[in-house]
Formats: structure tokens, sequence, C-alpha cells
């Protein structure tokens, strides 16, 4: 039966052609997702990344904390393959885990800013009127609010302020509000199409459309700002740490061992750059991957880009 | 000046040339893409005279903008243009921007279909003509200014003067385009090229800016070439016309002779598919089977041939070129210069001497609605169900039962009116900018409206654009909430429910909307869509899956094609999923708000019928809302004429149509062009002046008077009072059905 194929796209006959016309949407999401390079180079490395800061830990020898059998200042050799602060930390050691706490810190900033955010912005811009007012307001105050003055004065005051968890948490509180406005506006538009009136026309509740029409056709623009968001939410932290409200020693995050080694770029390098590569390494790839995740989605986009 | 200037213009045509301001020859173009080269147009051939004109005929993406854009050198770099395109024996293609900035405007110019886009908000009317003008002449700013006034007198604007001064939005839509003809005329150019220059206006408007054109076209004898869809606007305004299919010219001709005796099937096709105002409505389309061919997979042969109902093993293989047909039947070759011969692009041309639509298309007409997928007519009967069946005897008593009292349907009278509505008003406010968002007017969308929809018949609402036809189709589904009136389905009113409790009663009133492209959600695939009203409504997914697949045969798709995405169907497969998703709950209403105007004729026929099929096989009502006619008389049983917010006459579509009585419901229908070279030009005409006003301020008393032919023409100074000062009610004044004029008269116009 799937033999017959009609002539309606032909350039949409050849893609369908090689899995039968029986897949699920998963699945046409799935192999359109397989088919962007970039994405799936992206999600390797990630991957990468991911086990040597969860994995590694076990492994390594030396944690992040000072050991005295840590001889200080030393450049990358066989014994510590990144090289030893002065204090006497193993880099490498400190490279696990500073990644560990800064990727912990960043996705869930990322998935709760993201999925609040949405929610937010798509219920305000889907009503309009008043409703939408309100709503907006509320998210002005928190946009105006200096975020990182906030971050800092409510991280300092708060007991078990400075794990990651309650870092991540006082960062979703206030970076929701920019994904919040970002969906607003598209659903704002996307409210007005025929498509939304089609299912008001057959009954459907304001949560339905909201969930099923405005939130899908909106994925391209929340899936950039939710990238972006990662990015936002590891200088955030990174900053913080530097103020001192951030996660703190003895443990240790990306931005904090940045910030100590801000002095030494061209004394020490070895205490520099593999954070600062790390940090890049990770901005990069998500931000790939969520074009790869795009473009997966809409079933338009994909068609024509092989 | 202007004199001069066209003898110099006509020293500098070299000799040989003749009178031949623009010549085409062989020219191609092909657009690079992910996919291969896009050829988009294809040895395209033709002359134009000085002072004719010719109409380039075609459905979306047949080449026929390409063509002009490619002439005028308007192409993006990347596209690969071939052959030649010689204006006044200058050839054009090939030269760089600066070149042909010399030509462009000056010789050759351009009108584009949107008025809103091709011109600048941000500088005054009076100023861009006179861009215009300084751009090939070197006067001052006055005379320039001058020159503008001038142009904007010879295309009829009233008060030019002033309007000089105004900005482009502070004119309506047919003012706008008026500008436009203006700075086309500007330098007095030899050759126009109008890309559907009326298609974004209002039928009525678009009679008067296709008469301005005319006009300033015979004062300045510039030729013009007119690319459109609409085979009326070609009937009425060329000598010559020019059919285009699938990147190539398939059919020339003087415009009598492609329109009586087409000598290419496609042609004979288009013109059967088209519902006429001057034909009786019992007879069915004969819509062309299939869509237009992907240009990137275009057929070996003719492009005409998967969707040609003589095509033979010769058309698939062999591609024909454009010839006339001689005495004997021979198919010859004749020269582009020859303007008076007929040549068409098909191996069997000379079998379709005085061949009708009918007697081609018959098959389409009469058989399997399966028209555009091509590849369900075979799995059609198989997957019959049982429920089906049932269904279907269901419709058979119905059909029965509707054949014994036929006899007084006529107007409606004698049976229950399952939706009524009474004096529905809806005004949506204006607030002023700001945080106080003070109510400052009202645009007063609907004033007023009854309507009562009877069982299995179709109302039309018909109307320009911003008449609230749109408005109180919503009204009727409680999609917008009334000022005030009321809404009864069955005897329930709605205007009174919560969202809530309307929910259970959506189920029986559905909605088809106007463009296929925006109403399907491109993120869900076809089964998803049609089953989507079904989840809503909680059904199981088993029985919603089954009844995706009785709902697209139903509408004639492909039921394997339930896992793909909206952008991968034609416009006419589009909106039959719209279709399959209104029905998807069985309703007993359905509301169809334009549903064919944003389809190619071709298409369009084959959704009339499937509409018309499936109010026969499933007893539906429709309230059909359009702004074209020739559709409306066509599918309609009873009509609603609105002009701002009120209904200014109804009756059945015989009464209408045989005789208008309000001068609107007149100039309207005469407003329509015909696809008919000799009616077209012969007919009577009522025409209109100016445009809609602005339903924030909609003019005392009768609201047409500000346009009304009878009001400027007719009437005496005393009797002109009663329109002003008193509103007409919507009464039989002795026409036999209802008007809203007080001096209605009954006119014949068909």
């Amino acid at each position: 039966m799937s033999e017959k194929k009609a002539p309606v796209a032909p350039r949409s006959a050849d893609a369908e052609s090689v899995g039968g016309a029986e897949r699920t949407q998963f699945q046409m999401i799935v192999s359109r997702f397989l088919r962007h390079r970039a994405a799936m180079i992206s999600l390797a490395v990630l991957v990468v990344i991911v086990l040597f800061t969860f994995v590694g830990p076990l492994l390594w020898r030396w944690d992040h904390t000072v050991h005295l059998e840590v001889p200080p200042s030393v450049p990358p050799n066989p014994d510590h393959p990144l090289g030893t602060t002065t204090a006497g930390h193993d880099v490498l050691g400190q490279l696990m885990r500073g990644t560990q706490q800064t990727l912990k810190v960043a996705f869930t900033v990322s998935v709760l800013g993201t999925v609040i955010g949405s929610l937010w912005g798509a219920t305000a811009g889907y009503y309009g009127g008043r409703v939408d007012g309100l709503m907006m307001r509320v998210v002005d105050v928190f946009l105006i609010v200096p975020l990182l003055v906030m971050v800092a004065a409510i991280a300092g005051n708060v007991r078990g302020g400075t794990t990651w968890y309650a870092v991540a948490l006082i960062i979703s509180f206030f970076a929701w509000a920019q994904i919040a406005r970002v969906v607003r506006g598209v659903v704002l538009s996307l409210r007005e199409q025929e498509y939304v009136e089609a299912a008001r026309a057959s009954g459907a509740s304001p949560g339905w459309i909201i969930v099923r029409h405005l939130l899908p056709n909106a994925a391209g623009p929340i899936i950039v700002a939710a990238t972006l968001l990662i990015a936002v939410a590891i200088l955030l932290e990174a900053g913080m740490s530097f103020l001192q409200f951030g996660i703190q020693p003895p443990d240790i995050s990306l931005g904090q061992m940045i910030s100590d080694a801000r002095t030494a770029v061209s004394t020490r390098p070895w205490l520099f750059y593999p954070p600062g590569l790390m940090l890049l390494a990770i901005c990069l790839t998500i931000n790939f991957i969520g074009d790869g995740l795009r473009d997966a989605l809409d079933p338009r986009q994909s068609m024509v880009r092989r | 000046m202007t004199t001069t200037e066209h003898m110099s213009n006509e020293e500098t045509s070299s000799p040989g040339t003749g009178d031949v301001v623009l010549e085409v020859r062989d020219l191609s173009v092909t657009f690079p893409s992910d996919d291969g080269p896009l050829p988009a147009v294809r040895e395209v051939s033709y002359v134009l005279r000085r002072g004719e004109a010719l109409g380039i005929v075609g459905e979306s993406g047949s080449g026929k903008s390409v063509t002009s854009m490619a002439i005028m050198g308007l192409l993006p770099k990347n596209a690969r243009v071939e052959g030649s395109a010689k204006v006044l024996g200058q050839e054009v293609v090939g030269l760089d921007d600066a070149e042909i900035s010399k030509v462009r405007g000056n010789r050759i110019a351009m009108i584009f279909q949107d008025p809103l886009t091709s011109l600048n908000p941000v500088y005054t009317v009076g100023y861009q003509i006179a861009e215009a003008v300084l751009a090939h002449h070197k006067v001052g700013k006055k005379a320039a200014m001058a020159r503008a006034l001038e142009l904007l007198e010879l295309v009829d604007i009233p008060n030019p003067a002033q309007r000089l001064k105004q900005y482009p939005h502070e004119l309506s839509g047919g003012m706008r385009q008026r500008v436009v003809i203006a700075i086309a005329m500007a330098n007095e150019p030899d050759v126009i090229i109008a890309d559907e220059p009326t298609t974004a206006l209002d039928v009525t408007v678009q009679a008067q800016v296709l008469e301005a054109l005319e006009s300033a076209r015979k004062e300045t004898g510039a030729a013009l070439v007119l690319i459109t869809h609409d085979l009326g606007v070609v009937a009425g305004h060329v000598d010559r016309v020019g059919v285009m299919y699938g990147g190539r010219l398939v059919e020339t001709g003087p415009v009598e002779e492609v329109f009586y005796r087409p000598r290419m099937p496609y042609a004979l096709g288009l013109l059967g598919s088209l519902p006429r105002l001057d034909e009786d409505r019992n007879e069915r389309l004969t819509p062309i089977l299939g869509t237009p061919p992907s240009l990137l997979t275009l057929p070996g042969g003719c492009a005409f041939a998967p969707r040609c109902p003589m095509a033979r093993d010769l058309c698939h293989e062999q591609e024909p070129s454009l010839l006339a047909t001689a005495e004997n039947g021979e198919r010859v070759r004749v020269p582009v210069e020859d303007t008076g011969a007929h040549t068409a692009a098909c191996h069997f041309s000379e079998e379709l001497e005085g061949a009708q639509p009918t007697d081609l298309f018959r098959g389409t007409a009469v058989g399997a609605e399966t028209t555009d997928t091509g590849g369900t007519a075979d799995t059609g009967g198989t997957a019959e169900s049982v429920a089906e069946s049932e269904e279907r005897a269901e419709q058979a008593e119905r059909a029965l039962a509707r054949a014994d009292g036929s006899g007084d349907t006529a107007d409606g009278s004698g049976r229950e009116a399952i939706l009524t509505v009474r004096d529905l008003v809806k005004h949506f406010p204006i607030r002023s900018k700001g945080l106080l968002k003070r109510r400052i007017g009202e645009v007063q969308a609907v004033s007023g409206i009854s309507l009562d929809l009877y069982e299995h018949e179709t109302l039309a609402l018909v109307g320009e654009s911003g008449c609230g036809k749109s408005t109180t189709a919503r009204l009727m589904l409680q999609l917008i909430r009334q000022t005030s009136g009321e809404v009864e389905y069955r005897g329930q009113p709605l205007h009174s429910m919560s969202q809530r409790q309307l929910r259970p009663l959506r189920r029986d009133l559905q909605l088809v909307f106007q463009d296929p492209f925006a109403s399907l959600d491109p993120r869900m695939t076809v089964s998803d869509i049609v089953a989507e009203p079904l989840r809503i409504h909680g059904r199981r997914n088993g029985e919603a899956k089954k009844r995706v697949r009785e709902l697209l045969e139903l509408v004639g798709l492909n039921v394997e094609h339930g896992s793909r995405y909206p952008h991968e169907f034609s416009g006419g497969q589009r909106q039959r999923i719209g279709v399959a998703r209104a029905l998807a709950l069985n309703p007993k209403v359905l509301i169809l708000d334009e549903p064919v105007s944003a389809l190619d004729v071709s298409i369009q026929a084959g959704v009339i019928n499937l509409l018309e099929d499936l109010q026969d096989d499933l007893g539906l009502s429709y309230l059909f809302v359009s702004h074209d006619l020739s559709v409306v008389k066509h599918i309609a049983d009873r009509v609603a004429v609105m002009y701002l917010g009120k209904i200014v006459e109804t009756g059945t579509t015989e009464e209408l149509f045989r005789a208008p009585a309000h001068p609107y419901t007149q100039a309207l229908i005469s407003a329509i062009p015909l696809p008919d070279p000799v009616k077209e030009r012969t007919r009577e005409r009522i025409v209109v002046t100016g445009d809609v006003p602005s339903p924030a301020d909609p003019p005392s008393g009768c609201r047409f008077r500000t346009r009304c032919p009878k009001f400027a023409d007719e009437l005496s100074e005393s009797e002109r009072v009663k329109c002003v000062e008193e509103p007409p009610e919507l009464v039989d004044r002795g026409t036999g059905h209802p008007d809203a004029c007080h001096y209605s008269r009954a006119v014949e116009l068909i």
C-alpha cells in the first residue's frame, strides 16, 4: 500500500520512501534530527563532555580539592596533564568537577526557565487584553530588577544558597521572564492564525489550544531562547561565583575557575584555557543541537534541507 | 511635451521592427534550487505592437510573472535568463543595472499587484510621482510636481491637487492603485506591464481601476501586457491573449478566437471550470483533474498531458510546439510577428474544433470526486465500511424525502429555519493609544442583520471586503460575541450561552476557512488535523482513526496521505482537508468563509463540486460567505447582499440575478467581468464611483447613498432628502423580494 506514492509533492515523496508512510511523528522527528550533521556532531561532543564530567571524577585520582601531594604551580606534565594551581589543586580534577556543577546549573535553569516562561508567555499572549497586561507587568518587574544584584542578595542571605541547586533555582526564578516575553510575542501573532480559530470552532479549550497549537508552533523561537538561556546561566553563575555568592570553595565551577585564573592568562595559561575552552565548547554544541532540534520539529524546514 | 516625446521615441526605434514595441524571443528563465534547476519560464516568444493590449493568463506557478520580471530585469541575480527581449529594438536581457535603469520606467513600466507595498509610506503621493518623472527627465521640482498633477488627472483621481500632498495610507486601495498607474505613466512609456493590477481590489473598484488604466493608456498610446488569472478581466480589456502553463505559452491568439474556439485542452478546461454569471446554475462545473505540474519534475512530453483527458502516447513523449492550425487541419508554424494568428501547443488541436468543455471533461463533472489526488479512484471502492453504507442508505432516504417536497423549496418558506439571526449588531471599539485606552469610537462592522438558514439549503452572504460578512459568520458561530441581537440554533439561544455550554453544540456548527494555507496547523499531520475535533470531543483513538480514513475518502483524498504534513499538499487538496476537518463531527451547518477564493480556477471547480456533492449526500446547510457573485450564482439557493454592515437585498438566487432591485446589487453584478469577450464588451453597466466608506463613520440614512448612481444621477433634490435622513427598511417593494432602497426598481442585467 505504501508503493502508491501519489504525485502530490514529489520532493517529499522521495524523502518519505525511506521509511514508508506509517511512521509516527516522533520517528519522523528523530530521523530528521539524525540528518542534521552539525547537530549530530555536537550531540556526540556533548555526550563526551557529560561522560568526562560525571564519570571522569570516579576514574581520576585527584579530585577538585587541595591535596598536599599536589605540587603547586606546575605546568602540564604526565602526573598532572593540565598542571596545578598555586594552592595545590589538580586542574584536571577541578575541570571535571567545575564543568559538572556548571552543566547542572545551566540545564536546570534552561529547563525550568523555559517551561515556566513558555507557559506564562503563551497564556498571556493567548488571552490578551487585561490578562496579558497584568501578566506582562509581572514579567516587566522581573526584567527591570538588575538580575545579578537580586541573585547576589538572595544567594548570600539564604542558608544553603551556595549549593548548585540553590544557585540554579535562584537564577531560574529570574531568567524565565525573558522567555515569557519572547513566547508572548510569537503567540500574539500565532493566535490570529485560522487554525487556532478552527480549533476554537470545534470547541477546543484554551488549555488545549495553548498546548497543542501555540507552543508547538512557537517551538523555533522557544528553542533558540532556551539555548541562549544556557549560555546566560553559565555566565551568570560565573559572575555570581566571582562576586562570592555562587558556588563557593571548596566546591568549584567553571566560572569560578576562570575568574581565579583571570590574572594568569599569560603567566600560567594552563589555568585559564581549559575552563575557557570547555565553556566555549558547551555553548557551541548546545547552540547547534538547538538548531537541529528546531529544524527537526518543523516539518517544513527540514524537507528542503538535506 | 507629450507628443514630442512620443515622436522622439518612434524615431529611435530601429527600422525593420515596424510598430513592434516589445519583442520577446525564446525567453527562458531558470532558477537554481536545492533540488536542481527550476525552469520557471521556457521558450516564451511574443511580440507586442504599439498601442496593443496583450493578456497573459495562467494559474499560479505558470511563469507569467517571472516572464515579465525577466523583461524588466527585476529577477534575483541567481536567475539564469536566456533568449532575447527587445524594447523598441533594444535588447534588455543581459543589461547591467545602470543600463537597464534607463529603459525601466522610461520606455517600459510596471504596475504591481499590491498598491499597499508598491508605494512608500513615508513620502507623499506627489513626491513619489515627481520622483518617477525626475528619474528620467532633467526638469525642475516645480515642473515635476505640475506633471504629477497632470498624471493624477489622467487616472481620474478626484481632487488631484489635494491628493498630491497626501500620504499613501490616507488613500483607499483603489486610489493607491491609480497612483501606481500614474507613476507608471509618468514618462509616457511605450509598454506597460501590469502584473495582476486589480487582484487585491474589490470588484466595483476593480472596474474603476481598469477603466482608469484603459483611459490613461489611450491618452499615451502605450501598449499593455496584462498579466492575470482572471479570464473575465482578460476578456474585456485585451486584444490578444496568451495562455501560459508549466512555464510555456500553450495558446496565443486574438481574444475572441481563444475564448470561443480554444485549440488547447487546457484553455478549454479553464473556461469550463469557471462558474459563470451568464449561465444557469444547474450546470455542473467541469474541473481539470490533477494539479499543475511541479516545475522541478516536468513530465517528458506535453506539460499538460497528465491532466489532459485526450492525452495519448505521443503527448507523453514529445512536447508539442506552438503552431497554428491551417484550413486543411494541418499544423503549421507561423512567425511570431503574425499577431492575428491563433496558435496552440497541442498535437491534436484540430480535434478541438467546435468542442465544448463538457465534451472533453465530462468525466470530471459527473464522476469521481477524487480529483486532484489521481491515485485514489481505485482505492475508493474497496474500503467502504459498514457505517458508511448505512450512512449512504440514510442519505438515499433523505434524498427521496427531499424530492417529494421539492415543489415548495424555492424560497425556503414552509420549512423550519435551523439557524436564525435576529437584529445582530457588532461594534468593535476603537481605543486611543497610550495607557488609558479610552474608547474613542467604534467600527460598526455589523449593524442589525437578520437571517434565516433553512435545512439543506445554501444561503450566500455576498459583499465587498469590509462589509461585515466574515464578522457575521463568526458571530453566528459565537467565535466572537455580539454587541446585541440574537442567534438561535434550533431554538437554542446561542447568544446567551457560555463557552462551556456552547461546546457540545459546536459539533453541529462548523467552519471552513478561506485560506487553506493558514487554516491548517503546519506542525500537525493531516490525520491529526482531521482527528482534532474528534479528540476534543473525547472520542477514543481507534474510533477517531477510523473516522479520519472515512473522511479523507469522502473529500477525495488518498487515505495513505494522512501521515503527511499540510505543506506537502496543493491549495485544492488543503481545502479538502479543511472540509474533512469541518465534517468530522457530523455537523448540520457548515459556514464557508470564502472557501474557494484563494484557489486557482481549475482547482476551484473541483472544490465547488465537492461541496455540492457533500450537501446532497449529508444533507448539510451552508452559509456561503463570498465576494464572488459568479460562484454564488452557481452554488447558492438564496442570496443576501451586504453593504457596510447591513443587508441591502435578499432573495432567491433566481430572483436576485434575474431582477436585482437595489442599485448596489446591480452595480456588483455588472462589475463582475464575464469570461466572454463580446458579452463583456457590450453589456449594460451600472457603475459606482469611489470606495466603501469607513464603517467607523457610516453615512447617515441609506449607507450606500455616497456611491449610489441612482442617488447621483436620477433622483431629484427632494427625493434625495429621504435617502439622507431615513435608513431604508429591508422590505419587499413590489419586486418580489425584499430590498433596502427607497426607490428600488428591478433591472435586468444578464
